[in-house]
């Protein structure tokens, strides 16, 4: 085991760059970060304040990169980042961190600070200081090939269930398809009528589609505990598959992280532009929509909501879609309070539902999203992320509440108009 | 020659009535603020005194300060005060020249208790040798005849303060009497400072006739008698209002200057200038500066020669910027310094990075 | 020294040296950041008109939904304090004039007493928000002696300048060297402290703006 200080501060000092040294002499510690970070709202407690998680980095920019700092150090004045200050700063990185950028919303100065956040893991993560619950799910992603130790076979036993289920064939390995959906391993455990969603979807839409073999895991690990180095090593398998598989376009599954890793972060990590598209599942069906290819009747009876995923809305840019696609199946939709680019996390991104030590922090934070859906009176609750909706409902379950969190595709699959054949 | 007759005798035999006496005392009191006992004060104790001795040393001076003395075109109370004093030197006044004239100083100081009026700065480089008068320095002149004196009056800001002698570069090395008193080169004396280029005429009398009739006048921290010199020229302005309304002229013929708006931007330095000038005015009270439109040029002030243009506002700088080009040039080659540094450690830890694998996530 | 030399100096050899040093400080630390460069986005962006970083810089002035509920004071104090120091310094005739001296540039004024009263309002919002950052769990618990001495120096200029022109605490020449001597102040500590976000805060914003933009997020 060779994770060691001195790596975590080499790589930090390449990750240091002109907007984070921009930021970090902005911040004029105004604590409004504090006001839109929901660990800091639902306890209280200053140590959540955003810029004050990143502490650590801010000494290790000023004594290497500004003249002032390195004569600080020189003289004692400021003092090196040592290897217990890092690990006191583990449960302020990662526990009670979900990446989900509220703080870079409303940061005064215009301070991106999940940027420096997902910096900082980095080197957190090569100088031992990652949490234990993240380093066996990256482990697992590496050796098996998905955070949650699916194989193969696993995957194969859910296709051959909605085979059954919907009666469409889920085709595998199938070169020249139009579309390569990936899967969580979340959808694939917890919420398989995801995928019988999707067979459907494309059957009535008329369009060539395939699951690969080799990369049939959307999540990324490696984004969530933050090693690009990983990352990379995970978004290659979907390179690989996609080229060799000769698709156009790959699709992100509902989930909100692997949509960050590969549409916005995979052409960065591995280099190179992608030689083919990356969509978010609803944008996929959206486009659908618009093109007159999505047919759907009825609506639900039930008042919804729908909860922003961070990474899919604020950080992914897929606002209007899930709108557009919500208001075909239903009548009732309320908007939450503080909707779209403003909602609030689920509280369990960014890797921290896989940290064990992070849970308690975790259903405390979860109080806001309580509140939010309590104000609209809704009675289902509406989601594009499968570990949102994991998360949503171990919290809803938590607080005695009996909502249930849908999925957004497998909602519009129960609203198809029926095929003709 | 110090006469052995009161003033008031002199004064009566010069044909001064009684009642030109009193008004003489009434005014003076009035214009310093003095309470009304105060006139019947002055009557009485000048009536009395036997007509002190000054002597009035004139160095590195203009002679703008005697011309404003006696710069009236009618008798007037400025001109009464030499029937109160017995002037016994004064290079522009006097009849007598040469040897006789100095001779008169010379015992006019064995005497002792003289008042010493001083116009002009005393250069003191080289020993003072850039201005000598009957084969001795002004610094000598000025040691001897101070010795012995009873008290001295600096009029002019010359002699206050340095005046336009000691101006950038001050090249004789000019230096006030109040200077010379604090370097221990000429004896220390009750000091009054009556700055101004030049001062007010009333102004001068009215010093002189309150030290002759109680003593040394409250002065600020810059010896300045505080009746004459406590207030700003902006504090006692006509024009205040419209600097308090930001209502500005701002050349010497806009519709701002025609208005007779303030004179701010123009470069009146009335804020930080203490005189009498808004109040008791020139000329017998008919105008001053400020009234007939050109700015307030701050001369009762120490330095005034050297703070800036007269015509820029005192929110402007007085000197131009001249490090601001270099500090550009030497603030980018610092930074330029620090980026290749920068770049230098950057590409370094880059070199040193190890692709991290799973056995780098524990220690 | 006597207090006309004091201004005198003040307006003279300490200005040349305050605006060298701040220039210097300014050129020097802005390099310093930038040089660090970004790499270039390889993903496909996506093309949202009103995201770039030039709209973030207007747009991160305006507070987010549902914030200035939770930090009022930040939000008003900050906007007041910020809006009534531009006021004096801007549009106070005695400042363009000083403005006009060095870069040549003038435009009209606002009336004295209104700026008059702008500086109140500037002391009061700027009292309150120190007030605030002693008070508040979070401001408290980030708050270093950069910050109250930042604090006090941006306070100063305003609070002498208003007793000088007001002829409060101490003589008027006195007070007018005071206050041209705490701008130079403020001058050359800018630079160094957080007060360098006058320049950094656009820098960042931008930075901030334009890498949303290209996923296609309006911040």
């Amino acid at each position: 085991m060779s994770a060691s200080l001195d790596k975590g501060v080499n790589v930090l000092k390449e990750m240091i760059d002109a907007p984070i040294a921009s930021y970090f002499n902005s911040c004029v510690h105004c604590g409004l970060c504090a006001e839109a970070c929901l660990f800091y709202t639902e306890t209280g407690d200053p140590k959540y304040t955003p810029i004050h998680k990143l502490e650590p980095l801010r000494r290790i920019y000023t004594q290497e990169y500004t003249l002032l700092g390195k004569l600080a150090k020189m003289v004692g004045l400021s003092k090196p980042v040592t290897d217990d200050e890092l690990e006191e700063w583990q449960e302020l990185v990662y526990n009670s961190c979900t990446l989900c950028a509220r703080c870079s919303l409303v940061c005064p100065v215009g301070n991106d600070l999940v940027y420096m956040i997902r910096k900082f893991r980095e080197g957190m993560a090569v100088s031992g200081h990652a949490p234990e619950g993240l380093i066996g799910a990256t482990t697992r992603a590496v050796e098996i090939g998905s955070p949650m130790g699916i194989r193969l076979p696993a995957v194969q036993a859910q296709m051959k269930h909605v085979q059954e289920d919907t009666g469409i064939e889920i085709p595998l390995d199938r070169e020249g398809a139009e579309y390569m959906v990936l899967l969580s391993s979340m959808e694939i455990i917890n919420f398989p009528e995801y995928l019988g969603a999707i067979a459907k979807i494309m059957k009535q839409a008329g369009k060539t589609w395939t699951l690969c073999s080799t990369a049939f895991e959307a999540t990324n690990s490696g984004i969530q505990i933050g090693v690009g180095d990983i990352a990379k090593v995970l978004v290659n398998r979907i390179v690989e598959g996609a080229e060799r598989l000769k698709v156009k376009t790959v699709i992100s599954p509902e989930c909100g992280h692997a949509y960050t890793a590969l549409r916005w972060d995979g052409a960065n990590l591995v280099g190179r532009p992608f030689s083919f598209e990356v969509l978010h599942i609803l944008e996929v069906l959206d486009g659908f929509r618009e093109q007159g290819l999505l047919k759907t009747e009825g609506f639900e009876e039930a008042r919804v909501t729908f909860h922003d995923p961070c990474q899919l809305v604020r950080r992914g840019g897929v606002m209007e879609q899930p709108r557009s696609l919500l208001n075909m199946v239903a009548k009732d939709f309320v908007e939450m309070d503080d909707p779209a680019k403003y909602n609030w996390c689920c509280g369990g991104g960014g890797g921290v539902s896989a940290n064990e030590d992070a849970e308690e922090l975790r259903l405390q934070a979860f109080q806001v999203k309580k509140r939010q859906l309590e104000k609209t009176g809704a009675e289902t609750l509406v989601t594009a992320c499968a570990n949102c909706r994991i998360v949503m409902e171990e919290g809803l379950e938590h607080y005695q509440l009996d909502i249930p969190v849908v999925g957004l595709t497998e909602t519009l699959a129960e609203h198809l108009v029926e095929a003709e054949d | 020659m110090a006469k052995n007759i009161t003033l008031y005798e002199a004064l009566a035999s010069r044909g001064i009535t009684r009642r030109g006496f009193m008004k003489f005392c009434a005014a003076t009191a009035s214009m310093m603020a003095l309470p009304p006992g105060a006139a019947a004060a002055i009557a009485e104790t000048l009536g009395k005194t036997l007509r002190p001795s000054v002597i009035w040393l004139s160095f590195q001076e203009c002679t703008g300060c005697t011309e404003s003395l006696t710069r009236a075109d009618s008798p007037s109370v400025e001109q009464l005060i030499f029937d109160f004093i017995s002037l016994d030197y004064h290079h522009t006044l006097q009849a007598a020249a040469g040897h006789a004239a100095e001779e008169a100083r010379e015992h006019a100081m064995t005497m002792g208790g003289h008042l010493v009026l001083v116009d002009g700065s005393i250069p003191t480089l080289a020993g003072g040798l850039h201005s000598t008068i009957a084969g001795i320095t002004n610094l000598q002149m000025l040691q001897e005849t101070v010795e012995n004196a009873s008290a001295v009056v600096s009029i002019g800001t010359c002699a206050a303060f340095g005046g336009l002698p000691a101006a950038k570069p001050n090249p004789t090395q000019a230096k006030s009497v109040q200077e010379l008193m604090d370097e221990g080169l000429i004896a220390r004396k009750p000091l009054i400072n009556v700055p101004g280029c030049p001062p007010i005429p009333s102004v001068i009398a009215g010093v002189l006739a309150h030290y002759l009739t109680f003593g040394v006048p409250e002065l600020d921290k810059l010896g300045r008698p505080k009746v004459f010199f406590g207030d700003s020229i902006h504090d006692r302005c006509y024009r205040r209002p419209f600097y308090d309304q930001g209502k500005f002229a701002k050349t010497f013929d806009d519709e701002g200057a025609r208005k007779g708006w303030c004179l701010f931007e123009l470069g009146c330095k009335g804020p930080t200038t203490f005189n009498a000038c808004a109040t008791t005015k020139w000329n017998q009270g008919t105008s001053f500066p400020i009234e007939a439109g050109h700015g307030c040029i701050g001369c009762s002030e120490p330095s005034f020669w050297d703070a800036g243009s007269f015509y820029k506002a005192l929110s402007q700088p007085t000197e131009p910027l001249d490090l601001a080009a270099g500090a550009v040039v030497a603030g980018a080659a610092i930074g330029v310094g620090a980026s290749i540094a920068n770049r230098a450690k950057k590409n370094a830890a880059k070199s040193q990075h190890e692709t991290a694998t799973l056995k780098d996530l524990e220690k | 020294m006597n207090e006309i030399a004091l201004l005198n100096w003040a307006r003279g050899p300490g200005l040349d040296i305050a605006v060298a040093v701040f220039l210097l400080g300014t050129l020097w630390r802005l390099i310093e950041i930038i040089s660090l460069g970004r790499k270039k986005d390889l993903s496909a962006p996506r093309h949202k008109p009103g995201a770039s970083g030039w709209h973030t810089i207007a747009r991160r002035s305006v507070a987010p939904p549902g914030m200035l509920k939770r930090s009022p004071i930040s939000y008003i104090g900050g906007y007041v304090f910020h809006v009534g120091l531009a006021l004096i310094v801007f549009f106070y005739a005695q400042h363009i004039k000083l403005i006009e001296s060095l870069i040549g540039l003038s435009w009209p004024a606002l009336p004295s007493q209104l700026i008059d009263l702008v500086t109140v309002i500037t002391l009061a919002a700027m009292v309150l928000v120190l007030v605030d950052r002693i008070n508040k769990p979070v401001k408290r618990y980030l708050s270093t002696f950069e910050d109250y001495f930042t604090w006090a120096v941006t306070f100063l200029p305003i609070l002498t300048g208003y007793l000088a022109v007001k002829h409060l605490l101490l003589p008027y020449t006195t007070m007018l060297a005071l206050h041209i001597l705490s701008v130079e102040l403020l001058l050359v500590v800018l630079p160094f402290t957080k007060l360098f976000h006058v320049f950094t805060a656009f820098m960042s914003r931008w930075y901030n703006g334009n890498a949303n933009a290209h996923k296609g997020v309006s911040v």
